[in-house]
C-alpha cells in the first residue's frame, strides 16, 4: 500500500513488482497477501482462493461420477437380479 | 496456488476432453460461440480445438475491443491529434490498425506524437508531466477497460488537469450478443461468457439470453481447463435440455459484479443513442459517451470531430469473421494479403482478433516431430 496515494498499492506479477490502482475494489479493499486479477494498470477483482480451490476439486472428479456409475451397473449381482425379476432394479 | 499451472495440468485436460466427448450426442452438431476475444487467443493458443469432436464447433464472436472498432472512428481520432502540441495515446494493440491513411504507428513515422500506453492512467501521467502539451487518450473496450477510464477521467477533474482528454470508443457488450442473436444467418446453441467483461457487470445481465432465447450462457475464465470446463458445463445444460447462466469462472467473477467499477462508470459515462460496429453496424445504446459533466475531459466535447464514416476495404470480409459466419482462413485476404505483418483488417492487428490468433498458432503450426513422423 502507497502512504503518499491511498489508491495505489505495489503487487507482485510473476516476480515483477508493479504500482496499481485499487480505486475499482473500494467496495472490498484488498489487503497485503491477497491475489487480485489486473487490467490496464487496475485492480478489478479479488481472487478467491477457496473457489478456486473448489474448481480444481471438480476438475479431478470429472467423470468419475460417470465411470462409478458403469461400474455398479457392471455388477454381475445386478444383473443375475435383473435377468431373474426381469425388470431393472433400482438400488 | 498460483493460479495458472493447476488449471493448465495435462492429465485434466485429458479428463475434460474425454467427459465434453461423452457429453457430446453425435446425432447433433453443437454451436458454441465464445464471446470475447480472450477466450478465442486461449482457444487457438493451447489447440483446444483438437480435443473436441468435430461436432462440437467453437464460433469466435465480437469481444475484441479493436476489432469492432470501425476505420472512421480511427481516422476521427488521429485527425484530432494532428493539432499542434497534441499527443496521442492509445493502448499497444490500437498502434498498427489502419486507418484509411494509416495506423498510429505510420502517423508517428511521419512525426506525430504517438505513446503507448499500458493504462489510462499513464496518460494521465504524461499529461501531468507535459503541461506545455495537450494529451488525448484513445479509449477502447468493453466494460472490462470502461471503468478504469471513467476514474482516469474523475481523477483528472479532481487534480484540475486540463491539458487531458479522453476520445471514448468504449462499447457494451450485451447489444452485440443482442445483434447476433437477431442476425438471421446464425444459429447457435449457447455462450461460452466473457470472464473479465463479467468482473463488472456480473451475471445477471446474460439472464434474458437463457430466459427468452432458450440458450444456456457459462461465464468463462482464460486458462484451458476453464474454457473446457464451460463447454463441459453447457453441454450437460443441453444435453438436460436446459438454458440457465452459469458461473464457471466463481474465483474472479462476483454474481453481482463490482459495484464500485459500476458506480465509477455511471458517474462518468452514459449511453449513446446509437454506435456503429464493425460488421455488426449501427446499433443503438450500444455504446458509452462522456457525460456533459465532464465534458472538459471529453476530446468529442472539446474538440471539433470530422465524424467521418468509412467503410472497409471491399476485398476483406471482416465483417463476416466477426459475426462468426465465416472463419479466419475463408476469407479471401487471409494469409495472403492480410497477415500480422501487414494487416488490412484489424482482426490481423490485435490478439484477441480471430484472425492474428488463427494465423499464429494453426495457420502457420510448426511441424512437429510427432506431426512429421505421422505423415
Amino acid at each position: 500500500m502507497d502512504s503518499q496515494n491511498a489508491h495505489l498499492a505495489v503487487v507482485d506479477v510473476v516476480g515483477v513488482r508493479r504500482k496499481v490502482d485499487l480505486g475499482l475494489l473500494l467496495d472490498e479493499p484488498p489487503v497485503p497477501g491477497d491475489w487480485v486479477l489486473i487490467h490496464v494498470g487496475f485492480a478489478m477483482s479479488k481472487i478467491s482462493e477457496a473457489d478456486a480451490a473448489d474448481q480444481m476439486q471438480t476438475l479431478t472428479m470429472l467423470g468419475e461420477t460417470e465411470a462409478a456409475m458403469q461400474e455398479v451397473r457392471g455388477y454381475g449381482l445386478e444383473n443375475e437380479e435383473h435377468d431373474q425379476r426381469g425388470q431393472r432394479s433400482k438400488l | 496456488m498460483k493460479y495458472v499451472d493447476e488449471f493448465r495440468a495435462p492429465e485434466l485436460i485429458a479428463k475434460a476432453g474425454e467427459e465434453i466427448r461423452r457429453l457430446a450426442d453425435p446425432n447433433r452438431h453443437y454451436r458454441i460461440m465464445e464471446v470475447c476475444g480472450g477466450h478465442t487467443h486461449a482457444i487457438y493458443r493451447f489447440g483446444l480445438k483438437d480435443l473436441l469432436p468435430p461436432n462440437v464447433e467453437l464460433i469466435h464472436g465480437p469481444g475484441c475491443p479493436v476489432c469492432v472498432l470501425p476505420m472512421g472512428r480511427i481516422d476521427d481520432g488521429l485527425s484530432l491529434a494532428a493539432q499542434p502540441d497534441f499527443i496521442f495515446a492509445a493502448f499497444g494493440d490500437m498502434m498498427r490498425v489502419p486507418g484509411t491513411h494509416g495506423s498510429p504507428l505510420e502517423y508517428k513515422a511521419r512525426g506525430m506524437d504517438v505513446r503507448i500506453v499500458y493504462s489510462p492512467a499513464d496518460a494521465l501521467k504524461l499529461a501531468r508531466n507535459n503541461p506545455e502539451k495537450h494529451v488525448m487518450f484513445f479509449a477502447i473496450g468493453f466494460e472490462t477497460t470502461a471503468p478504469s477510464t471513467a476514474l482516469t477521467v474523475v481523477r483528472a477533474k479532481a487534480e484540475g488537469l486540463h491539458n487531458f482528454s479522453v476520445f471514448c470508443n468504449h462499447v457494451t457488450i450485451i447489444p452485440a450478443i443482442r445483434a447476433i442473436l437477431d442476425s438471421p444467418d446464425m444459429r447457435l446453441d449457447g455462450f461460452v461468457g466473457p470472464g473479465h467483461v463479467s468482473t463488472v457487470i456480473g451475471c445477471r445481465p446474460y439472464d434474458w439470453i437463457a430466459k427468452d432465447e432458450g440458450k444456456p450462457v457459462v461465464v468463462s475464465g482464460f486458462e484451458p481447463l476453464d474454457i473446457l470446463q464451460s463447454i463441459v458445463m453447457l453441454l450437460r445444460q443441453l444435453r438436460k435440455g436446459e438454458a440457465k447462466v452459469e458461473n464457471q469462472y466463481k474465483r474472479v467473477v462476483p454474481w453481482e459484479g463490482n459495484r464500485a467499477a459500476l458506480r465509477a462508470m455511471a458517474e462518468v459515462f452514459e449511453l449513446r443513442p446509437y454506435f456503429e460496429w464493425r460488421g455488426l453496424g449501427f446499433i443503438s445504446q450500444s455504446a458509452l459517451k462522456i457525460r456533459a459533466s465532464y465534458a472538459q475531459w471529453d476530446a468529442e466535447q472539446r474538440f471539433s470531430v470530422p465524424g467521418v464514416r468509412v467503410t472497409d476495404p471491399k476485398a476483406a470480409q471482416c465483417g463476416e469473421v466477426l459475426k462468426g459466419v465465416l472463419k479466419p482462413a475463408q476469407c479471401k485476404l487471409f494469409g495472403n494479403e492480410c497477415t500480422p505483418e501487414q494487416p488490412v483488417g484489424a482482426l490481423m492487428v490485435s490478439s484477441e482478433g480471430s484472425c492474428a490468433a488463427y494465423y499464429n498458432y494453426e495457420h502457420r503450426k510448426p511441424v512437429t516431430i510427432a506431426s512429421a513422423a505421422a505423415n
